[in-house]
């Protein structure tokens, strides 16, 4: 498959996510703005997918991971970068400075993820899915109530680091990640949690372990995307980063096919791109044979998330493989 | 003192509300093992039915109040047969998560299909019960809550019945039980089901008028922050079992009320959350349920 | 009798499990009550008795998915109580399921390959860094598999899903999986349920063959006398959670505590 040199891939995607940094300067803003949206959002849909496509386990609060990423690096980058770091540092000194800010988010955000998952992850099903995103609406309660962190007003002023190197490079970095740990011998170990507990664990696989490293794993890719959302927004509050936001998350992983690495990175490039489709859809009007007027479509900016519900619910009813799902899955070769 | 009976009569009559949503989830759950999360937006479709119907009433009266609380429970017991019918059913067989998304999906539908429909911004609800204060010494009772409360026992009540006394009621605990043997018996499975759906949102309905004559302002999202705190009482009862929904209900009501008026209150969202969590953790069963062990 | 061995025969070694006095009671029902009985570690046990007699929760216990109530049980002289299954399949203590649990997503190979895994040391620090002893310990895999899958006669099917595979096989895949574990006592749970003759026939010399060529103990839970009584050199009898005879096959046959026990049982239909 395209694993036959993972390394080399991984290579020539950073080759490209520096290329595209460097240019950025060049490229219209617009276009760098829905990239970078793209790569977040396959980072954290890839992550996602680690947790409940590939291990089989239903986590409803992947928003909150990011959260927590995302404020842990906003935190190193307004509260202890600016001890360190001279008025006209070098360069290299603030990209060193972002990179322990992300690093951290993903860090304290892995750690969450042990928290949440340690007592969850005995439960099945429905009732984990209520309970991950219970935990999802208590961390945002948290961030809520703490005012240092700007309350129900969040952060705001971030300093705007986050650029096309880092965006692609970290996307490429959890898309080898996840790859290459599912796609081994080590790997099979999530694929049996995910079909069979009791058969895994008859056959010594530590069901436990699996799902715990899946949950901590996922979550350290959310912090970083939270770390690197909260670095190009330049503003997060605890509203950002509710149930809604890990529901689009969900769709992503469901439209690509839980468990289908290549299709949930293709649905969150589309599902990134369907809100700026449908904003210019809203803006034309169809000549209509009952009117002399033109009927309006602006009505589809503002029904976006009854689409997607719409989407949601059809999915499941027509298609719940998702929309990319082609080929079985089951691969037999060694890597 | 007086405060704290004022808090305690306040717990109770929301209490009284969560519980009657929370049969609703633990009547589902018990018949098909699954949490219907749509379940508070249909609370919230009853409050709304009850707006449009309660515009229609001249003056508050008792008989109207039951009119129209009566009309959206019906109301809403149709869109709950309708759901399941076109969205659960055909998933039946398969694989529990895929149920779980639609009803996630079905839960946003509603939502944002109320916002395009009433307007996100909250709307006044119309005078229904007549309502009036009674002064005991220093402690307020409003009619409201001895009407909520009230509501909410005479329904209870008529659900035991139905539940330990009728056919149906028969039908829906074997199917509860055992649904194969249930159907071997001659029991239709799909009746029974629909049914179930039917009285579950009947009472969310009613929940929501009740809610929605206690707190006269109702918008599209008013159902999510009380549905979940209604599943908390519901497996906090013990999923699946109607009594327990009642006393979990009433439970958390009355801790949601204790905790608001203290100097935790910003906390109080996150309550029914860190309950739950407590709970699964360390009693799953709930307090009135029996375990499962799992057969291998 | 003695504790672990049956009248006037010695076992050819120490047991390699003990069930010591074992109960196991769930709420006021007592399923299984004082059972004693050991498998040595190159024996052939067969475990029968009537519908409900407590066969599969005497499997459920040594497995670990319950826990005696009184009593204990050992492996290789070490208690087990508490261990979970995945440490027990680590100890060598492996099982099929009546109902055939394989891995559906997953294709024949991988179904063997996830089993594989226990005793291969190299986690996930290997299959990030895809280094020369990641490529090296994969290959081994691979033919480790495929040595299984050949001798099984599964190699045509290696990349099918599982569950597409007729029904015998799968049961052979499901045993073939256990044995990559490298179990040390393999515990098949109505490994005959739902075959015809032939393929009985065939389940049998399977089951001969893997004893032999591994040298591992088996512990058969079956319903079919044919199965049972063909095999296995003892068989336990367990009725109402009580063990009523230990014996050689011919000697089971005509025990009339046995007999009564079955008496009114339909036999196994046959196909």
């Amino acid at each position: 498959m395209l694993l036959a040199r993972p390394r080399t891939l991984l290579g020539a995607a950073l080759a490209v996510s520096v290329a595209l940094g460097l240019c950025q300067q060049r490229l219209d803003p617009y276009y760098v703005d829905v990239l970078t949206r793209i790569g977040i959002n396959i980072t954290l849909a890839v992550s996602l997918n680690l947790i409940n496509g590939h291990t089989g386990q239903f986590s409803l609060g992947h928003a909150g991971f990011m959260a927590v990423g995302g404020y842990t690096a906003a935190t190193v980058s307004m509260f202890a970068a600016p001890h360190f770091l001279p008025a006209n540092a070098p360069a290299a000194f603030t990209l060193a400075w972002f990179l322990a800010a992300l690093v951290a988010g993903g860090l304290v955000a892995g750690a969450a993820g042990l928290l949440v998952g340690a007592p969850s992850l005995r439960l099945k099903g429905d009732y984990l899915a209520i309970v991950t995103l219970g935990f999802g609406q208590i961390i945002a309660v948290i961030f809520r109530n703490i005012e240092p962190l700007g309350g129900a007003l969040g952060l705001s002023g971030i300093p705007a680091y986050t650029n096309l190197f880092w965006v692609l490079a970290t996307a490429a970095l959890t898309v080898y990640v996840v790859t290459t740990m599912v796609n081994s011998t080590y790997g099979r170990g999530f694929l049996a949690t995910h079909d069979d507990e009791v058969a895994a664990a008859a056959i010594g696989i530590n069901t436990t372990r699996c799902k715990i490293v899946a949950f901590v794993i996922g979550a350290f890719f959310a912090g970083v995307a939270g770390g690197l959302y909260g670095h190009f927004s330049m503003t997060i509050n605890p509203k950002g980063f509710d149930f809604n936001r890990s529901i689009e998350i969900v769709v992503m992983v469901i439209v690509g096919g839980m468990g289908n690495t290549a299709g949930v990175i293709l649905a969150a490039a589309l599902l990134t791109l369907l809100p700026e489709g449908l904003r210019t859809l809203a803006g034309y009007s169809i000549p209509v044979p009952w009117s002399a007027q033109p009927w309006s479509l602006n009505w589809i900016g503002e029904s976006r998330p009854l689409l997607y519900s719409m989407l949601l619910i059809g999915l499941m009813l027509l298609r719940p493989q998702g929309l990319f799902n082609w080929g079985r899955r089951g691969s037999t070769a060694t890597s | 003192m007086t405060e704290f009976f004022q808090q305690l009569i306040n717990g109770l009559s929301v209490g009284s509300m969560y519980a009657l949503i929370a049969l609703g989830y633990t009547l589902v759950y018990g018949v098909l093992r699954f949490i219907n999360f749509a379940h508070s937006d249909v609370f919230m479709v009853g409050a709304f039915a009850g707006m449009y119907l309660g515009r229609g009433l001249g003056q508050a009266s008792v008989g109207g109040g039951l009119l129209v609380m009566l009309g959206a429970m019906a109301l809403c017991a149709v869109l709950g047969m309708l759901i399941e019918r076109f969205a659960y059913r055909p998933l039946r067989n398969r694989s529990k998560l895929s149920v779980l998304i639609t009803a996630i999906g079905m839960s946003l539908f509603l939502e944002n299909a109320g916002q395009l429909v009433f307007g996100p911004n909250p709307q006044p609800f119309p005078a229904t019960f007549p309502s009036r204060n009674f002064d005991l010494g220093q402690v307020v009772i409003s009619s409201k809550d001895l009407v909520v409360f009230g509501v909410a026992v005479v329904l209870l009540a008529g659900l035991q019945l139905l539940v330990l006394k009728t056919r149906i009621g028969t039908a829906m605990r074997a199917t509860a039980f055992n649904p194969q043997a249930a159907s071997l018996m001659g029991i239709n499975i799909n009746t029974v089901i629909s049914f179930t759906f039917g009285l579950g949102s009947a009472l969310a309905a009613a929940g929501g008028i009740l809610w929605a004559y206690k707190f006269p302002k109702i918008d599209p999202l008013m159902g999510i922050a009380p549905g979940l705190t209604a599943f908390v009482a519901a497996v906090l009862g013990g999923i699946g079992n109607i009594p327990g929904a009642a006393l979990g209900g009433l439970l958390i009501g009355i801790i949601e009320t204790f905790v608001k008026g203290s100097p935790w209150s910003t906390w109080s969202e996150a309550i029914a959350f860190v309950l739950l969590i407590i709970i699964l953790m360390f009693r799953p069963a709930g307090l009135l349920g029996e375990t499962q062990p799992e057969k291998v | 009798m003695g504790p672990a061995g049956f009248d006037g025969h010695e076992l050819m070694s120490a047991p390699l499990l003990q069930l010591d006095r074992v109960t196991i009671r769930f709420g006021g029902l007592t399923a299984l009550s004082a059972l004693d009985f050991g498998i040595g570690a190159d024996e052939l046990v067969g475990l029968i008795g009537p519908n409900g007699a407590g066969k599969t929760t005497v499997f459920n216990l040594i497995t670990g998915v319950y826990q005696p109530t009184e009593g204990n049980i050992r492996f290789d002289g070490k208690s087990i109580a508490g261990l979970k299954p995945h440490r027990l399949a680590a100890l060598g203590l492996t099982r099929t399921f009546q109902n055939i649990r394989l891995f559906p997503s997953m294709s024949v190979f991988d179904n063997v390959r996830a089993a594989v895994q226990l005793h291969r040391p190299h986690g996930i620090r290997n299959a990030l860094w895809r280094g020369r002893g990641f490529h090296d310990g994969e290959n081994a895999v691979s033919a480790l598999v495929m040595e299984m899958l050949d001798m099984f006669r599964l190699t045509r099917f290696r990349d099918e899903p599982s569950k597409s595979l007729p029904y015998g096989d799968q049961r052979r895949l499901e045993i073939v999986r256990a044995l990559a574990t490298r179990p040390r006592l393999l515990l098949l749970d109505e490994p005959a349920a739902g075959m015809n003759s032939t393929e009985k026939v065939e389940l049998m010399k399977l089951i001969q063959f893997v004893k032999d060529k591994y040298k591992i103990a088996v512990l058969l839970v079956e319903h079919d006398m044919q199965v049972v009584m063909g095999i296995c050199r003892r068989i336990v009898v367990l009725d109402y959670g009580v063990k009523i005879a230990e014996a050689t096959p011919a000697e089971v046959r005509k025990d009339p505590k046995v007999i009564e026990a079955y008496l009114g049982e339909e036999p196994t239909i046959q196909k």
